[in-house]
């Protein structure tokens, strides 16, 4: 094999990586959702045109290399501290577009402190969560978004709620914050959903982009292998178990004028 | 350098950032500490720079991260148990190389200890702090004008190493007032370009600020290269103040402490002993190249600290057994008298020493 391949003539391209992915082979799973994400949101930089502006935020888990993978200026982050990394980014650099990316245990356990004040403050970054209700990297323990009876490594038996408590919903928590201008959850599993997901993450960049505050797009996600399924049936394990517990659809736009009345209508303002 | 002024120490710190090119701060409060947020709150904004109060020190040594990772002189100020957990930040931080400064205005530990002045974080700041083979300049200001001059020093060597730079203050460092002279503004556009900062990859390949290296062969090669610049500043950046550099005995003491030993050595002096001052002012790199110049004539050396004895270590590791190094501290936000000191130093001279 030499040379470069060379389009024949006649012919269109009507499917390409984005510039905002490398060519790096992912480290990925076979099967793993990781990589529509990834697409996704290489797809969203480059419509929006923003790919040389954009400073990445990877976080601890399996997309701890996400920096090898976005054709972007990155930064890693520590386990959890995603959004006050970003947070330094985009206070010192405004004009770039900043956006983290974290799993269910980087975001929901070790970094829910950061998560709900990057949001508390308005900041105005992207947030990009994938909730695979369980830790991959590790090697399968349970996560805070762990179903109820869901077994892991660390809940052999099923994860009991008389013991470890109910999953986390990130979402419905960050709905309550006056600075989160775009929240919202969606499914990587199948080609419809998979589309509204990146509807939604279109729109987190663009409640950046307008300054009205922080974005987060939660992605139900697979991770087959920690699952112990195959891909097909890791999909409809999803579709069947995870979205009646975290239900999809847009919990905050900021786009949605009578829902921003009602939110920041006399909130947080000191009288006289 | 403008007129003198009065000023709190760590409105003085604050302000020395400022006119340092400083244009980031987070932190969160602690006592005693607190006048270093409250000022830059307002002053940074004034200046276009950015202050953020955090949701904790974790968060906020992040920010710094995230910050200096962009290319802007950033900083953050605490106490010891807020640095404490500042220490991920920082190990990240040395790692990535990513330049920052920290301030800690040092109180009685360990735990929560008190909120009165202490030097029992020594330790902590010049062995590196977090984990992994690192360490931070530190510095060891005695006066609220060495903190201002050292405010500058801290920035210019965060971003010629890259690296973490540590301020070691102490509550009376933080708390008291003195006469200053600040220092000329820098203008941070005037500063070398940062061409490795995450400022968005225009026309050319992106930037990564990182710490992960999977491969040991890689990250032994990332130590290595920490190494050789840690060797480099050790060889560059020492200094030390050595007072009546011809003495037979000599004490030796950082910030706050050195100031109260500098009284009791005049004191001794005024009864014909013949004793010296050495007061390190970076502890980080230690400065063994003055106590070298001195290691001759020497008898023996008397350290005092407000702590049980932690930079006595480095004292001892640079005498290296050719004289008696003797100990004296108080701690838990106990300060040392001039009159205790100077009876550890009759102790010292009548114990003789070398001969």
């Amino acid at each position: 094999m030499t040379g470069r391949w060379e389009r024949p003539a006649g012919t269109e391209v009507v499917y390409e990586r984005p510039e905002a992915l490398t060519d790096a082979v992912t480290h990925y799973c076979p099967g793993c959702t990781h990589g529509i994400a990834h697409r996704l949101v290489a797809e969203v930089i480059d419509e929006l045109g923003v790919r040389e502006r954009t400073v990445a935020i990877a976080s601890v888990g399996c997309s701890v290399l996400a920096y090898n993978y976005f054709a972007v200026d990155a930064q890693q982050a520590a386990h959890g501290r995603a959004p006050a990394v970003a947070t330094g980014i985009k206070r010192v650099r405004p004009d770039c577009v900043v956006f983290t990316y974290q799993g269910d245990g980087d975001l929901a356990a070790i970094g829910t402190a950061e998560i709900i004040h990057a949001a508390m403050r308005g900041e105005k970054i992207t947030v990009i969560f994938i909730n695979n209700a369980i830790f991959g990297m590790t090697g399968g323990q349970m996560a805070p978004t762990t179903l109820v009876g869901q077994t892991t490594t660390t809940t052999p038996g099923g994860r009991l709620p008389e013991r470890i408590g109910y999953p986390i919903r990130i979402c419905e928590m960050l709905a309550q914050l006056d600075g989160a201008a775009y929240v919202a959850r969606q499914a990587l599993s199948s080609p419809q959903n998979i589309a509204r997901a990146k509807r939604s993450i279109r729109k987190a960049f663009e409640a950046q982009l307008g300054g009205h505050g922080l974005g987060i797009v939660e992605l139900l996600s697979t991770c087959n292998v920690n699952w112990k399924m195959n891909p097909v049936d890791a999909l409809k394990w999803l579709e069947a178990n995870m979205i009646p517990v975290f239900p999809l659809g847009e919990f905050k736009d900021w786009s949605k004028a009578g829902e921003m009345a009602a939110t920041f209508g006399g909130l947080g303002e000191v009288a006289g | 350098m403008g007129e003198r002024q009065l000023m709190k120490g760590n409105e003085a710190v604050a302000e020395a950032a400022v006119r340092a090119g400083c244009r980031f701060f987070a932190g969160y409060p602690i006592t005693p500490q607190n006048e270093i947020p409250e000022y830059l709150s307002w002053r940074l904004p004034e200046v276009g720079g950015a202050f953020v109060q955090a949701e904790s020190e974790l968060a906020a040594i992040n920010m710094v991260y995230g910050a200096g990772g962009a290319g802007v002189r950033a900083m953050t100020s605490s106490s010891s148990p807020g640095v404490t957990l500042k220490q991920e930040g920082i190990s990240y931080m040395a790692a990535a190389e990513v330049p920052g400064v920290i301030v800690n205005m040092v109180r009685g530990g360990p735990g929560l200890g008190g909120i009165q002045p202490a030097q029992s974080d020594y330790y902590q700041a010049t062995r590196g702090g977090g984990h992994g083979d690192y360490r931070t300049i530190v510095f060891g200001p005695a006066t609220i004008q060495e903190a201002v001059d050292v405010m500058a020093r801290a920035f210019e060597l965060a971003d010629k190493y890259r690296t973490p730079v540590v301020v070691l203050g102490d509550g009376y460092i933080g708390q008291m007032m003195e006469p200053v002279s600040l220092p000329d503004f820098v203008d941070p556009a005037a500063l070398p370009p940062k061409p490795w900062a995450t400022t968005g990859a225009r026309g050319r390949k992106p930037n990564v600020i990182n710490s992960l290296y999977l491969d040991p062969e890689q990250c032994e090669k990332l130590n290595r290269k920490l190494q050789a610049k840690y060797q480099e500043i050790t060889a560059a950046e020492q200094t030390a103040e050595l007072s009546w550099p011809d003495s037979e005995y000599y004490v030796v003491a950082y910030g706050t402490t050195a100031r109260i030993c500098r009284a009791a050595v005049q004191e001794a002096r005024a009864k014909g002993l013949s004793v010296g001052l050495v007061r390190p002012v970076t502890l980080w790199p230690f400065p063994v190249d003055t106590f070298a110049k001195i290691l001759d004539r020497a008898r023996a050396f008397l350290t005092v600290e407000m702590s049980l004895g932690q930079m006595v270590d480095d004292v001892r590791l640079a005498v290296d057994g050719r004289c008696p190094v003797y100990f004296y501290g108080r701690t838990g936000g106990m300060v040392p008298s001039v009159d205790e000191v100077a009876v550890e130093i009759e102790k010292m001279v009548e114990g003789g020493g070398r001969r």
